[in-house]
């Protein structure tokens, strides 16, 4: 089975990240902002992917 | 899933989302600018700049301060002072006719510590960016425009959790992010709104959520006034009206004492509504990164200077703290503020598209059933 494949593996890994970016700011600055830009820049690069490839 | 369960979450979806859409379209574009309003504020020069003065130039006492603020806006009376971690040489300045008048009626400085002089800060008083928040938060429309954008947000959350379990039988044979492009318009935006949709979702649910908390700030702060304040003020209940004032000066070391390893973000004077008509409230905050969030009131009698109560926070209150930064996006510096913004961008695209396929699907009805089958 592809690893694409599985409706909300991805997502929910995905949901997770955004979560933990969105939570670790809250905590701390330096690596915890870091974090939450990694955290919260998975999900946009994956949203803007799509937009920003060509036919 | 089977085909019945499958239209009514279509249904469902179809119609949170189409009521609220508009609302929805409406917050994204004007919560854009008001992700970068600190930076937008300097660029406008609405920022206040304090004069240059030597380094360790004294401040004045506080009650100095009020007497000068109420100088300067002859015939209006002192509602709040602030702290602006930015500018530790100004304090920020409410006033207006009387201590109870509502928010947006109010008028909003800064006062130089060290002068007493009061420097314009034109962003809270009016302006572009001004109007796009009162837009943002009640459309101008006070109360209940807030209630009704609260009411949209709750749509959009059940629109997002709807969006969510329609995302599995329409991504039964497709794999994560597979986007396709050789089909119709209408599938391929159907893949978009899909793939933007599920990767935005934590996102988009925390800031509808955090903001459906804000939009019902009044709401929370008159059930804090009523349950927490009227139970700490019980002796005060027929005190005679408060005549004479202690000067304010020694309200902050009094509330570093009550509250210890705290620090003050905002006094509130009495008659105010995060205030008694007997007390100064001194707002202290925790120096924690997290509970730098959360206020904890010091009520101080403001006639004897005694500590009447230190506050605790109803669980509603914290909540409402912890929803600021979760909805401005402002606590993991720039590199955050730019990704809050593309992700609002991203929410624009998947209304838009949302809107589209609606659009193109009421102008087929007849390949409305084919199209379910292609994309399912």
């Amino acid at each position: 089975m592809n690893w694409r494949q599985p409706t909300f593996a991805l997502p929910l890994l995905i949901g997770l990240l955004s979560a933990s970016g969105l939570l670790s700011a809250l905590l701390g600055d330096g690596g915890w902002d870091a974090m939450a830009w990694i955290g919260l820049g998975v999900p946009t690069v994956l949203g803007c992917w799509p937009l920003l490839r060509r036919r | 899933m089977n085909s019945t369960t499958i239209r009514r979450w279509s249904q469902v979806h179809t119609w949170t989302s189409l009521i609220c859409t508009l609302f929805l379209l409406m917050l994204a574009l004007t919560g854009l600018p008001l992700i970068f309003h600190h930076e937008l504020e300097h660029l406008l020069g609405d920022a206040p700049e304090l004069r240059e003065m030597p380094a360790e130039t004294p401040h004045l006492s506080l009650q100095q301060l009020v007497d000068a603020a109420e100088r300067h806006r002859v015939g209006e009376v002192i509602q709040y002072l602030g702290y602006d971690t930015d500018e530790p040489n100004g304090v920020v300045a409410i006033t207006a006719a009387t201590a109870g008048t509502e928010p947006n009626s109010s008028h909003t400085f800064m006062l130089d510590a060290r002068s007493g002089e009061a420097v314009a800060m034109p962003a809270a008083n009016g302006g572009i960016l001004m109007v796009i928040l009162r837009l943002h938060v009640d459309m101008f429309a006070g109360l209940p425009g807030k209630l009704l954008l609260a009411f949209m947000g709750l749509l959009f959350v059940v629109a997002v959790i709807s969006g969510v379990v329609l995302y599995a039988p329409f991504m039964r044979r497709l794999k994560f992010a597979e986007v396709r492009r050789e089909k119709s318009a209408r599938t391929r935006w159907l893949d978009l709104h899909n793939l933007i949709g599920i990767v935005t979702l934590t996102w988009a649910l925390t800031v509808g959520i955090t903001g459906v908390i804000s939009a019902c700030a009044d709401l929370l702060i008159s059930a804090w006034r009523a349950e927490s304040l009227a139970t700490m003020l019980g002796p005060y209940r027929n005190a005679p009206p408060l005549t004479q004032r202690a000067p304010v000066n020694e309200v902050l070391a009094i509330a570093a004492k009550a509250a210890p390893g705290m620090q003050p973000d905002f006094i509130a004077f009495p008659g105010t509504r995060f205030s008694s008509e007997h007390h100064y409230s001194v707002f202290m905050q925790g120096n924690t990164h997290l509970t730098a969030h959360l206020w904890t009131p010091v009520l101080i009698d403001a006639r004897s200077l005694e500590v009447t109560a230190v506050s605790r926070r109803p669980w509603y209150m914290d909540a409402l703290s912890m929803s600021q930064p979760l909805h401005f996006g402002d606590y993991g510096g720039m590199p955050m503020k730019v990704l809050w913004a593309v992700l609002d961008v991203l929410t624009i695209i998947v209304l838009g598209s949302g809107l589209y396929l609606w659009w193109v699907r009421q102008r087929a009805p007849t390949t409305r059933r084919e199209h379910k089958e292609a994309a399912a």
